[in-house]
């Protein structure tokens, strides 16, 4: 009886203080400032657009989540590609090179890659990468390898060696059973490590704070740090930023539900 | 290694496959790093040419350096206080939610949202929440007859606030990582223990928490690194003030490079960073391991 209490009670208040903020968030972009302090969690008295008109009109919210979608889905793209050949490299390697890389690889994981803000902005002050998307892409792709190959090795390490082997006896070469064989059965795989590090990207601030001072190059965490300097206390347009920025992984949590959670675990278990 | 087609070269395909991640890994990560203890030794405004000092950041950093040492003590605070709160909060919904019911499925979903957010994102909601005039916490607090407090402009609460936030963004994380822990667990070990007549409470004690181990070690490893990386939301609910009460580690080393022009020194302290971190997965590894009886 005691137990059935203590369990309900603390499941509900812990879902209570995920639902509330979130609610009054979506309920807020409806809202103007007074009705958000006064009432924060009463629907809107009028359901009102103009949030979303101002936030248009002079937040200019396209040009940053353009460029948020360019950076995350080049980044998510590039590293993969990268990632899995490597892994396959590692997985299927008969020579110490494979073990040497996967170590190498490793000190990446021991290394956080926050450490490296100074010489990465020395780098790319000097390659001419700053304010510019590729630079971000390229951060990105260099910060994420290391778990990406991580989760993926162990992956093409579980796959049957004899399948491989049966394969290179029918005359196929590595990049061959790469791409017919190992690749399609690694999708799932593929698609967790894919969402884990599209949230990552998606949502960093570090290094978009440091490497872009464009206003045309801004990516949406960055515009939100903004908006609160220009907004300071007006929490409608705050909250309608922040339910635009987060709309695209709302919808993709709540349509591959299984593969985000998956990917999400997947990256702290092995990291 | 014991199949047919042993080489003692690696087959130029494979090798050409590895290079590109190779060579964006080596160049913007690994060169970095190396950098990075590089600068360490140097006095330099990131303009100038840098000066060789020696060991002289460092020794600065141990002795004269009272900032960083609050900042050091802030987020060893931060880190240990999410770090059990967020470990137990999480044990205890996994156990509550283990069973693949609807219900818990739908809670584990629920729980899980926050995890998808950005930080910054978080950081305003919370500003919101936290807001000492206008905000949803006080606002409740009033209700029942207590005053409101200052929860991030108060130089006593704001770093506890931000482990707050923290512990409600992460939990549902590592709830899921600790259902798919719990489930390996036999349920014979359960039906046993019932017969038995053993309690809830001995259940836990004596079947889950033993058996769940490994996994929080995971869980603890994961949380640690974490928080002794927290940048974003720190930066974006109270940049590290007021009066550095909630600065850790990563706002330091940025304002220093950043703000202050400090290259050399805020390479030193990044070290240390590293250093903290390294030592810390270290001791984490081997109590889990003198816990869990391996080697």
């Amino acid at each position: 009886m005691f137990y059935k209490v203590f369990k309900n009670t603390l499941l509900t208040l812990f879902a209570a203080a995920v639902l509330i903020p979130s609610s009054i968030v979506i309920l807020g972009s409806f809202k103007d400032d007074l009705e958000i302090y006064t009432k924060p969690l009463a629907l809107p008295k009028h359901w009102s657009l103009k949030n979303f008109h101002t936030l248009i009109e002079t937040g200019n919210v396209f040009t940053p989540f353009k460029n948020s979608v360019i950076v995350a889905i080049f980044s998510v793209g590039i590293t993969l590609f990268f990632a899995s050949m490597a892994s396959y490299m590692i997985a299927r390697s008969t020579t110490v090179t494979g073990k040497f890389l996967f170590l190498l690889f490793a000190i990446g994981l021991a290394i956080p890659g926050q450490v490296n803000i100074i010489p990465i902005y020395h780098l790319f002050v000097q390659l001419h990468l700053t304010n510019s998307l590729i630079g971000l892409i390229l951060v990105n792709i260099a910060l994420t390898l290391p778990i990406s190959i991580f989760i993926l090795t162990a992956f093409f390490k579980d796959l049957s060696r004899e399948m491989f082997e049966a394969a290179a006896i029918d005359g196929a070469g590595h990049w061959r059973i790469y791409r017919s064989l190992a690749l399609p059965l690694c999708r799932p795989a593929l698609a967790a490590t894919g969402i884990f590090l599209f949230v990552i990207c998606w949502n960093d601030l570090l290094y978009p704070l440091m490497l872009i001072s464009e206003l045309d190059k801004k990516t949406l965490p960055l515009t939100l740090i903004d908006f609160r300097g220009e907004y300071a206390t007006s929490y409608s347009m705050l909250f309608t930023a922040v339910l635009v920025a987060s709309i695209p992984m709302v919808i993709m949590y709540l349509t591959m539900q299984r593969t985000f959670v998956a990917g999400l675990t997947a990256g702290a278990v092995k990291g | 290694m014991r199949t047919f087609n042993i080489k003692k070269t690696e087959s130029r395909v494979l090798i050409a496959m590895a290079f590109p991640a190779f060579a964006i890994y080596a160049f913007l990560y690994l060169y970095p790093s190396l950098s990075n203890v590089y600068y360490s030794f140097q006095r330099w405004d990131g303009v100038t040419k840098p000066e060789f000092v020696g060991l002289h950041n460092f020794t600065y950093l141990a002795t004269n350096d009272d900032l960083f040492m609050k900042v050091l003590g802030n987020n060893f605070r931060f880190s240990f206080i999410v770090v059990i709160f967020q470990t137990l909060l999480a044990l205890l919904f996994a156990t509550f939610l283990l069973k693949n019911t609807k219900t818990s499925i739908a809670l584990r979903i629920v729980f899980f949202f926050p995890t998808i957010l950005s930080s910054v994102s978080v950081g305003l909601i919370w500003n919101f929440l936290y807001d000492p005039n206008f905000g949803f916490i006080n606002a409740i607090l009033k209700s029942v007859g207590i005053p409101g407090l200052n929860w991030l402009g108060d130089t006593r609460y704001s770093l506890y606030a931000i482990a707050l936030t923290q512990v409600w963004f992460h939990t549902g994380q590592m709830v899921v990582i600790y259902v798919a822990g719990l489930q390996q667990i036999p349920q014979e070990l359960y039906e046993a223990a019932e017969v038995d007549g053993a309690s809830r409470w001995q259940q836990f004690k004596n079947i889950t928490w033993p058996m769940a181990l490994p996994t929080t070690a995971v869980v603890v490893a994961y949380t640690t690194i974490q928080t002794f990386r927290a940048f974003d939301l720190v930066y974006s609910m109270t940049q590290g003030g007021p009066l550095n009460s909630s600065d850790m580690l990563v706002t330091l080393i940025y304002n220093t490079a950043f703000s202050s022009y400090k290259w050399g020194y805020a390479s030193a302290q990044s070290i240390i960073l590293v250093f903290v971190v390294l030592l810390l997965t270290y001791l984490q590894r081997r109590t889990l391991r003198l816990n869990t009886g391996e080697k």
